[in-house]
């Protein structure tokens, strides 16, 4: 019971996380690259409903900020109410719709940074929200691709023995000893120098999801293997079906628990992995943001003392990883 | 005691006492003046008198590449090797100004072409070797040797011919120069001499350049510095013992240096220094990061003092590669014909926010730059240059004139109708260069032109630069090591080494270029200051009305050390902290 209950909370959190990710533009008041250098790692703004002088206001608002020395920032006197559907910089919704209409935000010349800013005075929130459709775009796209590489390796080698089998496992094992971080740093010492954001970060995608196959398609053989020689595939044989009608018909439903469970786990991982390139500066540039890069200014020490905020994006990585990792336990389960 | 003492002496005995002491004294004399010569003619500094004993420990963030100081090019190196070697006249890293060193006095010849230098007597090596003028003449003989391949050596040649070393009696060395030289004494600072009854097997076999490395045994490596090799742990550090040989005294006759050691560790980061430093593991940190000197501030507890010396002669600069590259890299080639355009790079330099780099990168401890000296170089810098701030109409103006113009969408056109965009490329590890490149990229898409970074390793980088030219823009820094302006001139020369922007140019390819070129040597043989200075300034007028490089920011020099750190004091000269470590002591 309880443990259906956790299932609920992860399916219900992640579906929340997508969801907040996709509309990211929308929910950002501000263009993630756009730089405030007044405010440079300024604290998360304060929403108030009551002022200085006690009045309790219906509408919350913010006061603006005032800018003195770059140690020297604060609230300043003017009153700035919070705005709801407030027309803003312009955004692709999911990368395909564009608009310019944001969830909320103040009027000029004050700003609202309700996750703080970067060191260039870039609001987190917008990047937080840019950064994790990267972070998990990269994911969702590698773990398809190499699940899908995986899929056909994994069943031609189940499906096919002898020498196919050899030919891939092997393969399977070049790859599975790989140190992809260190092939990743040399491929980006042979890279192009216009090397757009979209087109470096679909490089990053592509390494890891192409390193990652072999581990999907050995799991997969393996069903294959057991499933080949099931009665009913070698029945449907004699009646003349071809390959593809087997696979289809009837390899393939038998491989699709563990291609969910694999999927789950790969999307985490490999969310991980561009996180982590991202942190040592070897995945997505600036100013293109990722939960990665974005962390990666806590490897800076006065970061990691001074500015708690910049931690943000640990949080929602927390929660999607724990949601994934809930889910693929419970699709383990029953197969277990 | 001594009152029992007085009590005991009786009549007859009190005769004797002044005689008695009157030979002591003059026994003592003798014995001083003994001790004087077997010592050798030290030179007193004006330091406080401090007390002996005690270590000093210093994080640095990376290994020595060697100890062998003909060959070290790198600071980590150079950090340690210079604690223990000396040169024959140094510059006051305080006074910015010459002073004797191994030579007691020098004279130049009228002409400017002979410089005769007086040696200390009686001086030794940290083995007790005695140094003399064979060692110089050694010394020199070794900078100079092309097969050797010092990276000092193109100093030691001026107008491309060797400088003439002449012993004329065991502490009097004459040198003869093939040109007049600008810098005049100061050409002697930081040339390490040399001790030849250890080093002249390995220098006439040929292996020189590979001798003194970390793993030489600590008496092979001898010098005339306060400290001598003790151990070196690979990995963890090295430790340097006082070298009880050292020809420095304090006002008291009390010979330096007053610590017993010094300790290098190796910590990997500045973070990792600065860090060791607030938990008290180590006692002077040599170069702080605005940030974390924010950060200690922060944590100020008064057992540590934090020196902020105001800007120091590192600028930092973006470049656009103008190497001919001669059918490779069509690529990069194409984009030659804007990185040419003297509007296009005044329209750059004119985009760019350096009171926002200053401000962003260095925390406000820093100084924009217009010019490639900065206000800490007070002696040589040209304050007529202009400094006009950012102008983003001016910028696009500048553009529109050069044949640019602009798509529907706001990105820039080239003449030729292509989009404007180019890479910079910059040194991953450096945290305030890529965030410079950060900056500049935002500054230039006010342009239209998109930027994209490219971070790289340093040494991949530098490759880039230097070999293969495979780049468009890059951000670097350049230290000068001394405020003389002569030792820049490697980077303004056409055929100089450093001329990153076009190396290797055979005949200069610009007026300016030229211009520069001749400026360059006349300032070389110059002895003249105020002459010097003329040609300078006109140097630094060419080169931001040309913008070769485009000069940004200079951070400030930020150092700190215990308070109980006697006689420490930091200067904006390179090595900032550890210059005199001799006279440091701890109260």
């Amino acid at each position: 019971m309880r443990k259906s209950n956790q299932l609920r909370v992860a399916v219900y959190a992640l579906i929340a996380v997508h969801a907040v990710m996709l509309l990211g533009g929308f929910i950002a008041p501000y263009d993630y690259a756009v730089q405030n250098r007044e405010y440079s790692f300024v604290p998360p703004t304060r929403i108030h409903v009551i002022d200085r002088l006690g009045h309790f206001h219906i509408h919350p608002f913010i006061y603006e900020l005032r800018y003195d020395s770059p140690e020297d920032i604060e609230e300043g006197e003017q009153v700035y109410p919070l705005r709801f559907l407030i027309w803003g910089a312009e955004y692709k919704l999911a990368g395909l719709l564009p608009g310019r209409i944001h969830l909320f935000g103040v009027d000029e010349p004050a700003r609202i940074f309700l996750l703080g800013t970067d060191q260039y005075g870039r609001d987190q929130l917008s990047r937080l929200l840019r950064g994790g459709q990267i972070s998990l775009l990269a994911g969702l796209m590698a773990a398809a691709m190499s699940i899908g590489i995986g899929l056909l390796f994994g069943m031609v080698a189940g499906y096919y023995g002898r020498l196919a089998d050899e030919a891939v496992m092997r393969l399977a094992e070049v790859f599975m000893v790989l140190p992809w971080l260190y092939l990743l740093l040399a491929v980006k010492g042979f890279l192009p120098l216009n090397l757009g954001p979209t087109r470096g970060f679909l490089l990053v995608t592509l390494v890891i999801g192409l390193v990652g196959w072999a581990r999907p398609a050995r799991l997969i053989r393996g069903i294959v293997l057991t499933a080949k020689e099931r009665n009913y595939v070698i029945a449907a044989r004699g009646f003349g079906a071809s390959d593809l009608y087997i696979f289809r018909r009837h390899i393939l439903p038998q491989t699709m628990a563990v291609v969910l469970t694999q999927a789950t786990l790969l999307v985490t991982t490999y969310s991980l992995s561009e996180m982590t390139l991202s942190f040592l500066g070897l995945g997505v540039n600036e100013p293109v943001p990722s939960w990665g890069n974005m962390l990666a200014s806590l490897q800076q020490y006065h970061v990691l003392t001074s500015y708690w905020w910049m931690f943000a994006p640990a949080f929602p990585a927390i929660l999607v990883f724990w949601g994934y990792y809930t889910v693929a336990n419970s699709l383990q389960e029953p197969t277990q | 005691m001594t009152q029992f003492r007085v009590c005991r002496f009786s009549r007859t005995r009190f005769l004797i006492v002044p005689i008695a002491a009157s030979l002591i004294a003059v026994t003592a004399l003798l014995a001083i003046t003994a001790r004087a010569q077997a010592d050798g003619e030290l030179l007193t500094t004006n330091a406080e008198i401090g007390r002996a004993g005690g270590g000093l420990i210093v994080a640095q963030r990376i290994e020595p590449k060697t100890l062998n100081p003909v060959m070290a090019l790198d600071i980590p190196s150079r950090e340690v090797i210079w604690r223990m070697m000396a040169d024959l006249v140094h510059i006051n890293r305080q006074s910015q100004q010459t002073e004797p060193a191994l030579a007691k006095a020098w004279k130049i010849s009228s002409d400017g072409r002979r410089y005769t230098l007086t040696l200390r007597r009686g001086i030794r090596f940290s083995d007790g070797h005695p140094f003399d003028a064979d060692d110089v003449v050694f010394s020199f003989q070794v900078y100079m040797d092309a097969k050797v391949g010092s990276p000092q050596r193109d100093l030691l040649l001026p107008g491309g011919k060797p400088i003439v070393v002449h012993k004329i009696d065991p502490y009097t060395v004459e040198f003869q120069l093939p040109q007049p030289y600008g810098p005049a004494e100061r050409l002697f600072d930081s040339i390490a001499m040399l001790p030849r009854h250890i080093l002249e097997t390995n220098y006439k076999e040929g292996t020189f350049p590979e001798t003194w490395q970390l793993n030489s045994r600590p008496e092979q490596i001898v010098g005339l510095g306060p400290f001598r090799l003790k151990e070196y742990v690979p990995g963890a550090r090295v430790v340097l013992e006082r070298n009880p040989y050292y020809w420095k005294s304090d006002r008291a006759g009390e010979r330096l240096p007053y610590l017993e050691r010094i300790t290098f560790l190796f910590v990997g980061t500045d973070d990792a220094q600065v860090m060791r430093f607030q938990a008290g593991e180590t006692d002077t940190i040599n170069r702080i990061s605005p940030d974390n000197y924010s950060a200690l501030v922060k944590s100020q507890n008064g057992k540590y003092r934090l020196n902020d010396l105001g800007p120091g002669l590192e600028y930092n600069f973006i470049f656009f590669n103008l190497n001919d590259l001669n059918q490779k890299f069509p690529q990069i080639s194409g984009k030659q014909a804007w990185f040419r355009d003297l509007n296009f790079r005044r329209a750059v330099s004119s985009a760019i926010d350096r009171p926002g780099i200053v401000r962003l990168v260095y925390g406000g401890r820093g100084t924009p730059l217009w010019e490639p000296v900065t206000p800490g170089n007070k002696l040589w810098l040209n304050s007529a240059v202009p400094k006009p701030p950012r102008n983003l109409d001016h910028a696009r103006d500048l553009l529109k004139n050069a044949g640019f113009s602009w798509a529907q969408d706001g990105g820039l056109l080239a003449p030729g109708g292509e989009r404007v965009a180019f890479s910079i490329m910059v040194a991953a590890g450096n945290a305030s260069r890529v965030a410079m490149a950060t900056i500049i990229q935002e500054d230039l898409r006010g342009l239209g032109i998109r930027i994209d970074i490219v971070p790289l390793e340093f040494r991949v980088m530098l490759d880039r630069v230097t070999q293969t030219f495979e780049y468009e823009a890059a951000i670097m820094g350049i230290a000068s090591g001394d405020v003389d302006l002569n030792s820049d001139v490697n980077v303004w020369l056409s055929t100089g080494s450093t001329h990153l922007w076009h190396l290797h140019e055979v005949h200069p390819a610009t007026a300016w270029e030229a211009e520069i070129d001749r400026l360059a040597q006349e300032q070389l043989i110059s002895t003249q200051f105020k002459e010097r200075k003329q040609l300078f300034d006109r140097i630094q007028e060419l080169i931001a009305d040309n913008l070769p490089i485009i000069c940004l920011a200079t951070p400030n020099i930020l150092v700190a050390a215990k308070a109980n750190l006697g006689n420490f004091r930091p200067a904006i000269l390179e090595p900032y902290t550890l210059w005199n470590v001799e006279e440091f002591f701890w109260r």
